[in-house]
């Protein structure tokens, strides 16, 4: 089912798609960061792809690889019960454009991302902390960050 | 004049003792009706049957700490729960217990006076309470109490005209405003049946001037914390739930009245008639608040303005023509 | 003319009515909602961070931490997003048991919901009625896991020991007694109350495009009128075998989502009536020594057993590298565990995709612009559990 979607757009954002794999029937397409935003609209909109509905998104630090961060954009189709995985890596201070244009949802899941791996999101219309206190130093879920005695 | 002055002395003495003593009680009343409609046993701990309990809960709000928050003007802050509890208590001076009875070789009325304009008398007293709870929302510099006296305020004034038009059925029929006049007017039918409409519009009127579900606005809980009361602890909480509470009693004893004959009524002595009826309506107060929710600060503005005041209205129109159908024209 | 400024009030984090630790900033207009924000984050455990730094099993009791109110479902979802990156199956008789479970937990959750939303609107005697019936569920809970709030029952492979004896009696004497309670108790004095009704028709109304833009899920997506639910449209535990359906509301109001969730404890009765009649023998975890703990029985007197069970309690498994999100419906709506393997014996990320966090985001939409009275209704109607808001 969602294999058809890898393959759309493999197709229509050749140049964008930098990787893709299948574990356990489950779809991720690795993108640029910079078609994020094209690609999204592209899958909200197509009729035959319908992702209208922002599952989930959360940041994934890789450290010591270079880029650091992984976005991680869980779609879902309430009409065509789909789901694909989407991911965009960032580097370390570089910023990726946020999706709250596209789904509103996004914005306290960027926020939380930002929150907890200091990922920027250009566009996000207020971009400050979530869950932690707005004084707070640091970022909690980077594998720098100390579990504890901090 | 001695005489006088000392019967009236021990008048007043009983009269207040008895109704303290009924408002404790029914303060555990009200938990034990609530618990047992509620599938639970409610205070049980203090005493057998939590009898104690109300006894317990008085000596835990004496030896509380009374707290004034810093910021509030504080002379009108400790003013405030007077200003609700002393109209109170000088509303029962009017509400007539029991008829005249020989103690001693006197003759004694069970009730502190008989004014011949006992309802205005009531209507212009208990309307001061409100100034107690307006003030002691302003007085607290909370937001939440200032809020909850603000609804309180715009509600007690909004149904205290509704309260009073609807009685006016009751005054044309009994042709006074002497609360033991109108209660000898029913002796034949009691004037529930006639005004039965006004009973309803006084009913739900009072309920809301004593804040009770559904009208439980300026404390609601679920909104307001605790509405004007917030910032209260100690005696000065306690005194204004010895307002609420007293006046339960008094509306209470004002509906047995005015609508359900006063202290009439057959083989049992007029006292106790008078008892069972106020306690009767003090239940049904309690029942409705296990039964309904609250009801919301614009609906509570719409059903006072818009349909309880017209209602009265028209039943004061109707009230003569229900006068001839009984035969009181 | 005196100028007039809006007024902030600051509501919570201790609150009667914000259902745990919400703070909302509001800025009214005498008593209408002008502007508000919610500030979130206090109850803020880190727990994707321990999760980053415990074994696969050992993370299970965390989740029942999450959703304190419908525990079971938090260890389904995680359970199950781990047999899908192991690429386990479950026996039959587990599968059936987690079903009949989970439906048992919505129940539970959705009388805990209807309770506290009384309590909200001012309707006390309702929560008390709720409560007795859910004690019955949390009985039967305590009999199978010996805990009532955070069971902690599920396991990767299975569940952590068979049904209690008696167990289908009492699920079969709960199937009987709950439907008439419903009709006499909770609607006869809830819904069929001309206040309930003012105070929830029209109230807090979202439109189905805005609701999916917010990415509302569970019972208030389904209010708006849009018929998804996970368990139908990507079946997990064979639910696609069971006969049951989705009701949705038109408006989208309070009162919808009150409707939706009475009739959804109506369908998971219908489910878990299913269940207990298809409920197979056998084995109820599954058979796999290197994930799955061995029976005491056989740790006191099989060698093998004894290493195995050694093995599991002190490291764990490891998974095969890989990243699976599996997300199931819980009471609240999507609850999706994200897991990043390594292949190591703990996950390398484990992302949470708590639903009412997802549905708190949409409350500023609902609420601004309506009263105070309204603003209590609509929280009550999110059913946001801060645990997991926050996690």
């Amino acid at each position: 089912m969602s294999e058809m979607v890898v393959e759309k757009l493999k197709k229509r954002f050749s140049a964008s798609v930098l990787d893709s794999y299948s574990f356990r029937d489950e779809n991720t397409v690795v993108i640029k960061k910079e078609d994020l935003v094209a690609i999204c609209r592209y899958l909200k909109s197509d009729p035959e792809l319908s992702f209208d509905f922002l599952s989930d998104l959360c940041g994934v630090d890789y450290m010591g690889r270079e880029p650091r961060f992984e976005v991680v954009y869980h779609l879902f189709s309430i009409n065509k019960h789909h789901r694909i995985r989407l991911k965009a890596m960032v580097g370390e201070g570089e910023k990726i454009s946020s999706v709250v244009g596209l789904w509103s949802t996004a914005d306290w899941h960027e926020r939380e991302a930002f929150d907890m791996y200091g990922i920027i999101f250009e566009g996000h219309p207020n971009l400050t902390r979530i869950l932690m206190p707005e004084n707070w130093d640091g970022h909690p879920l980077r594998k720098d960050y100390p579990l504890k005695g901090r | 004049m001695t005489e006088f002055v000392t019967i009236m002395i021990v008048k007043m003495v009983v009269i207040f003792a008895a109704v303290m003593g009924t408002m404790t009680y029914i303060t555990l009343a009200e938990r034990k009706i609530l618990g047992y409609m509620q599938i639970r046993p409610g205070p049980n701990r203090v005493g057998p049957w939590g009898l104690l309990q109300p006894i317990a809960d008085g000596i835990k709000l004496f030896l509380k700490e009374d707290i004034i928050p810093d910021k509030a003007s504080k002379a009108v802050f400790v003013i405030a729960p007077a200003m609700a509890l002393i109209p109170a208590v000088m509303t029962i001076a009017v509400v007539p217990f029991g008829p005249t009875v020989t103690i001693l070789g006197r003759p004694v009325d069970i009730y502190m006076a008989d004014l011949n304009i006992g309802i205005l008398y009531i209507f212009a007293v208990s309307s001061i309470g409100v100034y107690g709870i307006v003030l002691a929302g302003w007085a607290s510099e909370s937001k939440y109490s200032l809020l909850g006296g603000l609804r309180a305020s715009a509600q007690m004034i909004s149904y205290e005209l509704s309260m009073g038009f609807a009685i006016v059925g009751v005054i044309m029929m009994s042709q006074s405003l002497s609360m033991v006049k109108i209660i000898e007017a029913q002796q034949g039918v009691w004037f529930i049946v006639p005004q039965l409409f006004g009973f309803i519009i006084y009913i739900t009127a009072a309920m809301a001037e004593l804040n009770r579900t559904p009208f439980d606005l300026p404390e609601g809980e679920s909104e307001l914390v605790a509405g004007y009361f917030t910032e209260y602890s100690s005696m000065k909480y306690a005194m204004f739930m010895l307002a609420e509470y007293i006046n339960i009693i008094t509306v209470s004893g004002i509906v047995t009245t005015l609508y359900l004959g006063g202290w009439s009524g057959p083989v049992l002595p007029p006292l106790l008639w008078f008892v069972i009826k106020l306690l009767a309506v003090v239940f049904f107060m309690i029942w409705v608040r296990a039964t309904v929710p609250r009801l919301r600060y614009d609906q509570l503005m719409t059903l006072g303005w818009k349909v309880l005041l017209p209602a009265s209205i028209v039943n004061i129109l109707l009230t003569p023509i229900i006068m001839k159908i009984f035969g009181y024209l | 003319m005196a100028e007039t400024k809006n007024m902030i009030l600051n509501m919570g984090p201790q609150h009667p009515s914000t259902h745990g630790v919400l703070r909302l900033i509001l800025e009214l207009d005498g008593e209408t909602v002008v502007k508000l924000t919610p500030e979130i984050g206090y109850l803020h455990r880190g727990v994707e961070k321990l999760g980053e730094n415990l074994t696969y099993h050992q993370f299970i009791p965390l989740t029942d931490r999450e959703d304190y109110i419908a525990s079971l479902s938090n260890n389904l979802a995680y359970c199950m997003t781990v047999e899908k990156l192991l690429g386990m199956e479950v026996p039959p008789r587990a599968m059936v048991a987690r079903v009949l479970l989970t439906e048992l937990q919505r129940i539970a959750s959705h009388l805990i919901w209807l309770g506290t939303f009384g309590l909200d609107i001012g309707a006390m005697s309702l929560f008390f009625y709720c409560m007795r019936e859910r004690e019955t569920i949390l009985d039967m809970f305590e009999a199978c896991a010996g805990a009532r709030l955070t069971i902690n029952y599920f396991r990767i492979g299975g569940i952590a020991k068979d049904l209690p004896e008696g167990f289908e009696k009492r699920v079969r004497d709960f199937i009987d007694i709950l439907p008439e309670k419903m009709k006499n108790d909770y609607e006869r004095i809830f819904q069929d109350n001309k206040i309930v009704r003012i105070r929830t028709e029209g109230v807090g109304i979202i439109s189905k495009e805005d609701a999916v833009d917010l990415g509302l899920s569970g019972p208030l997506l389904r209010a708006c009128g849009v018929p998804w639910d996970i368990r139908k449209s990507n079946p997990y535990c064979g639910y696609e075998t069971y006969e049951f359906d989705i009701p949705t509301g038109k408006t989208g109001d309070v009162f919808d989502r009150y409707l939706v969730r009475m009739e959804e404890m109506r369908q998971s009765l219908k489910i878990v009536q299913q269940a207990l009649d298809r409920l197979p023998g056998g084995a109820f975890l599954a058979d796999d020594p290197k994930i799955c703990l061995p029976p005491k029985q056989k740790v006191m007197t099989e060698m093998e057993s004894l290493i195995h069970h050694f093995k599991i309690v002190s490291e764990g498994f490891d998974p095969p590298v890989g990243e699976v999100y599996h997300s199931i419906e819980t009471p609240r709506g999507e609850l999706g565990f994200y897991i990043v393997s390594d292949g190591s014996n703990k996950p390398y990320r484990l992302r949470f995709r708590p639903p009412s966090f997802v549905n708190l985001e949409s409350l500023a939409k609902m609420a601004e612009g309506k009263l105070i009275g309204d603003l209590i209704a609509i929280i009550g109607a999110l059913d946001p559990v801060m645990g997991e808001v926050d996690r």
